[in-house]
Formats: C-alpha cells, sequence, structure tokens
C-alpha cells in the first residue's frame, strides 16, 4: 500500500513538474502559492491526526518568509533554496522555544495560544517602521544555483523548487508518520496517561509534532515570499493562519497528498470566485467548506483513502 | 533469593494525611503478590509510589538493586517495571491490532531519538504484537476498534499492552474490577498464565479474596497505610486482624461458596 501511494505520488509530481513549460503564467504562480501553502497545510494535518488545531500556523508562515526576505536584504546572498531552507531553520528554532510552552496545552487553549503567538508577531511586525510596518518590503529577485532567471522563466523556476521542496517535505512526512513519533498521533487525542505509561512522554511527541509542522510552515512561507516578491505583517495575521485550517477541513488529514490537491483546489476555487464575483467570493469560499463538510466530513482526501480502502476490501 | 523489589521504610503524607507509612517489603522475581485491603488503605499509593506516579515522602525502593525512588513512571516504564489500571488504558478509536503495535514499537525505542527512527510497523514489533495477542487470547477482536470492546477483552488488551514489552515486574490495579463474577475466574487464569510463561513477577491489587486465595502464592494486607500482615495467602487470611479488619470474619466462613 505504502508503495503504491508512493508510486502515486511520484507519477502526481512528474506531471506537475513536466506540465511546467506548458502551463499558463498565472496557472504556475497560482499552483507555486498553492503548493507553498500545502506545506503550511501538511503541518497542520501532522498536528491534526493528533487532535490539536493550531490557530496561529501563519506564525511560522511569517517568521519563514521574513527570514527569506531579511537575510536576502541584509547580506545580499540571493540563493532561493538556501533561503528557503534558512526560512524553514529559522521557523524551526521558533517552533522548538514556543513548543516548551505549547506542548502542555491541548484542544482549545492549544488553538487560542497558538493565535495569540502569531498575534504577538504581527504586532511587532506592524510596528516595526525599519520592515516598513502594515506595508511591509520587496523581496530581493532570487538567483537559482548560480542561475538569474527573470520574468517567466524565474516564475517557472520558483514552481519546480516549490514542487521540489514540497516531493522532498511529502517523502519525510511519509516517513515521519511511519515512526513511532508519528504514528503517536491518534493515541494522544487518545489517552496520554497509557502512552506515558508505556514509557514515553506525550509532551515531548506534542513537541516534536510543533516543530515538524513549524518548520514546514517556515519552508512554505519562505517559497510564498519569494514567489510573491513582497511580504508584509499579513502573513503572520490570523486570518492567515484560518486560511490555513480552512483548507486543512477542505483537503482533510487522511493522506499528504491530500494537503498539495486541497491546496491547489483551495486557491483555484478562489481564484474563480474572486474572478467571477468580486463582492461575494468569500461567500463561494464558505459554500465550498460547508458542502464538504455535510458531505465529506474527511475532506477531500478521503476520496482518494475511501477508494484506496475498498481496493484493499475487494482484492 | 534476591528481591526484585525491595521497599523500605515507605512514607507517603498529603499534608497532615498519612496515605502510606512504614511499609517494608522484599518481593523475589516471579513471585505472585496479591495486596488487599479496603478502600483508602493504602494499595493504590503503594502501586502509585512504585510506579514513580507518586513520589514517596520517605524511603527507598529499589528494583533489581538500582535505587529507583522518585523517578519519573516512564524512566521506571523503561527499566521494566509495567502497570494496568484499575479502568482499562487503552486507545478506544484504535483497533486492538493497532493498539498492541504501538505498546509493542514504544518498547522497541531506544535512545533519545527512538521515537523518530523506530518504525510502527517493524516486522519485530508486528510478531511482538501478534505473540502477546495470542498468549492473552484476543487474536479474534484483532480488528475491532477498542472503544468497542467487551469490558473483559479491553482488560485483557490493557493488561496485554504492559506485558508487550516484557517487563519483569508487573502491577496490576484491580484487573477483575468492572468484571461479572462468572468472567473473572476466567479472565484471571488467562492473565495468570500468560504473566507465568513470561516468568513476571506480579503485583495484584484485589478486593475478591477467592481470586487472591487461588492466584496468589503471597498476600500483602493493608490497613490504615501500612502492611498489617504478609505471608502465604491461607495464613494471612486467617489472621484475626486481616479478618477483622478487610475481610470480616463472620462472612467468609472456612469452606463456604460464593452466593
Amino acid at each position: 500500500m505504502a508503495t503504491r501511494a508512493y508510486l502515486v505520488g511520484a507519477l502526481m509530481f512528474l506531471i506537475a513538474a513536466a506540465a511546467g513549460p506548458v502551463l499558463p503564467d498565472w496557472v504556475v504562480s497560482l499552483a507555486t502559492i498553492a503548493f507553498a501553502n500545502a506545506l503550511v497545510v501538511l503541518g497542520l494535518v501532522v498536528m491534526w491526526r493528533a487532535g490539536l488545531v493550531s490557530f496561529g500556523q501563519a506564525l511560522y508562515y511569517c517568521v519563514g518568509a521574513y527570514t527569506v526576505a531579511l537575510f536576502a536584504r541584509w547580506t545580499g546572498f540571493t540563493d532561493a533554496i538556501a533561503l528557503v531552507l534558512l526560512g524553514g531553520i529559522a521557523a524551526g528554532i521558533v517552533a522548538v522555544l514556543v513548543g516548551f510552552l505549547l506542548a502542555r496545552y491541548r484542544e482549545i487553549f492549544f488553538a487560542m495560544l497558538s493565535l495569540a503567538l502569531s498575534m504577538i508577531l504581527y504586532g511587532v511586525l506592524v510596528k516595526t517602521e525599519s520592515l516598513g510596518s502594515t506595508d511591509g518590503f520587496t523581496v530581493a529577485t532570487p538567483t537559482i544555483l548560480g542561475f538569474a532567471p527573470r520574468g517567466d522563466a524565474l516564475g517557472r523556476a520558483l514552481y519546480w523548487l516549490t514542487l521540489g521542496v514540497g516531493a522532498v517535505c511529502a517523502v519525510l512526512i511519509g516517513a515521519y508518520f511511519r515512526s513511532v513519533a508519528g504514528a503517536l498521533a491518534a493515541p494522544i487525542r487518545d489517552n496520554e496517561i497509557r502512552i506515558e505509561f508505556l514509557g514515553v512522554s506525550a509532551s515531548r511527541i506534542v513537541h516534536v509534532k510543533i516543530f515538524v509542522a513549524g518548520v514546514l510552515g517556515g519552508l512554505g512561507g519562505g517559497l510564498a515570499a519569494l514567489a510573491i516578491g513582497h511580504v508584509d505583517p499579513n502573513m503572520a495575521y490570523w486570518t492567515t493562519s484560518g486560511g490555513f485550517v480552512f483548507v486543512t477541513v477542505l483537503a482533510g488529514a487522511g493522506s499528504i497528498a491530500a494537503a498539495f490537491i486541497g491546496s491547489l483546489c483551495f486557491e483555484a476555487v478562489r481564484s474563480f470566485a474572486v474572478d467571477a464575483m468580486p463582492s461575494l467570493w468569500q461567500l463561494t469560499l464558505g459554500s465550498a467548506l460547508l458542502l464538504t463538510i455535510l458531505f465529506l466530513p474527511d475532506g477531500l482526501g478521503s476520496l482518494l483513502t475511501r477508494r484506496r480502502k475498498s481496493g484493499e476490501a475487494s482484492s | 533469593m534476591s528481591a526484585i523489589l525491595a521497599v523500605e521504610n515507605l512514607e507517603k503524607t498529603f499534608g497532615s494525611l498519612v496515605a502510606a507509612r512504614d511499609i517494608n517489603v522484599s518481593i523475589p522475581a516471579e513471585q505472585t503478590v496479591g495486596v488487599i485491603g479496603a478502600n483508602g488503605a493504602g494499595k493504590t499509593t503503594f502501586i502509585n509510589m512504585i510506579t514513580g506516579h507518586l513520589t514517596p515522602t520517605k524511603g527507598t525502593i529499589r528494583f533489581e538493586d538500582r535505587d529507583i525512588t522518585g523517578k519519573p513512571s516512564r524512566e521506571i516504564t523503561r527499566l521494566g517495571i509495567s502497570r494496568s489500571f484499575q479502568v482499562a488504558q487503552v486507545f478506544p478509536t484504535l483497533t486492538v491490532f493497532e493498539n498492541m503495535c504501538i505498546a509493542a514499537a514504544i518498547a522497541r525505542c531506544r535512545g533519545p531519538f527512538g521515537v523518530l527512527t523506530t518504525p510502527l510497523r517493524s516486522p519485530a514489533a508486528i510478531a511482538e504484537a501478534e505473540a502477546t495477542l495470542e498468549l492473552f487470547q484476543i487474536g479474534l477482536y484483532r480488528h475491532t476498534p477498542a472503544n468497542t470492546l467487551p469490558q473483559g477483552i479491553r482488560k485483557l488488551l490493557d493488561i496485554g499492552m504492559a506485558v508487550v514489552g516484557w517487563p519483569r515486574l508487573l502491577l496490576l490495579d484491580e484487573p477483575t474490577s468492572g468484571i461479572s463474577i462468572e468472567e473473572k475466574f476466567g479472565l484471571m487464569s488467562v492473565v495468570m498464565t500468560a504473566l507465568k510463561s513470561r516468568k513476571i513477577t506480579v503485583l495484584f491489587v484485589e478486593h475478591d479474596m477467592e481470586i487472591v486465595e487461588k492466584f496468589a502464592d503471597r498476600v500483602l494486607a493493608f490497613y490504615d497505610g501500612t502492611v498489617i500482615a504478609d505471608g502465604a495467602p491461607d495464613k494471612t487470611l486467617a489472621d484475626p486482624r486481616v479478618q477483622e479488619l478487610i475481610t470480616g470474619v463472620k462472612l467468609r466462613p472456612k469452606g463456604a461458596t460464593h452466593a
């Protein structure tokens, strides 16, 4: 089953990568943002499975984005791959630090505390005039492995970079889900006492999940910063976090691929909705979410896993 | 014979309340010890101190000649002391096999990053889980979610999860609580046969004296936070103080069977 999931994932990745040159520019940029955001969603999925919902994932997204932007601005260093990795590392460090606090909380307290932490960052950034306050600032044009593509070529390069980072993360998270630390998700939601008496610290397992989700958030933020070419404090705002939670509900926590597909669907629906009904696009998105919850309570991803399960039952 | 567990002058107070005092017990390996006493006599406090859930106010606990007094429960579990619970503690949304497999995989984690580097479904963990399911005769329920299990099976799963990591000492807190009288003996013989086959030293808290008589090699009688009698089951249960304070004199005349 795992090998089949890998094959399907690899096939999807190859198709997406091969389609790069033939897709229209607007699709490429939409997909880049969607897959960058999908990394943040994947982080939410990691915590979601343990019954933890973070309404502050924008904290790591913003840390990743600002790290990329600031590092490029201060040092003049513009290699996209290294910058994105730095964004992930910086967000991972923040996640480890706030994890000492967050890992002790569950349920609504976890959600609200993570929200509060992201809003602190938002507040700080808004008040920091040297970083452009609410306007933010422009990110230097990145280079990739010594090449300096411009215009459409840069867009495609960033699209492939995002796909590559996404693929690596998908494989690593797959391995994580098969490890004891990753598998201890439903058990955390179910019964922490039992986990403790089996000889593992439940809060340490949660701390690891916060860290993993933080790194993913930072990578997503870093990629988004390069793709958009601009960072601003709204990246840490609670509506940004809410958007990620929205996509997680839409995608479901059942599979890794669902995070990417769900994020792509979300961006697509949003673009079309904004285009077709500029004043009513939130209504369209809200309806989409409502229909998902009513008819696919486990998200779009349940369409994939459901078919796989019925296939197993019949074979 | 050297003791696997040696407890000296153990005391636990909560403010002015003395929950346990002057407990001196030494248990040789592979012995099965029944712990009896009325509610509030200190049985569970005693168990909780051994498993690290409570830190003793005074005294020492030695396990395999190693001082474990006041160590956190996770560390004590890793050293080889496991426990089951009065109310079965399982993962309700997972199946019986998944429950057992998680317990087996956790027991295989070594070192600070063990949880990240140890796979959940390694062949060894699966084999260990399957063997333990067979040992406790719950293989039939392999694919049943734990929240739909009959009480007795859930108890067996709970104890099985404590045993899957090969502990040397197992503490059972009222293994038969919540089980009907008809099922109690069957459940206990499955459990005790399983534990004997793995050479596990057992301490079990029990209120049913017939169970204690049948399955214990030795009985510890608790009253008012301390041990008032310690010895072979027939001797301890015949002790006048035990009869007066715990079991009752007239209620169970010798030779009488359960109504």
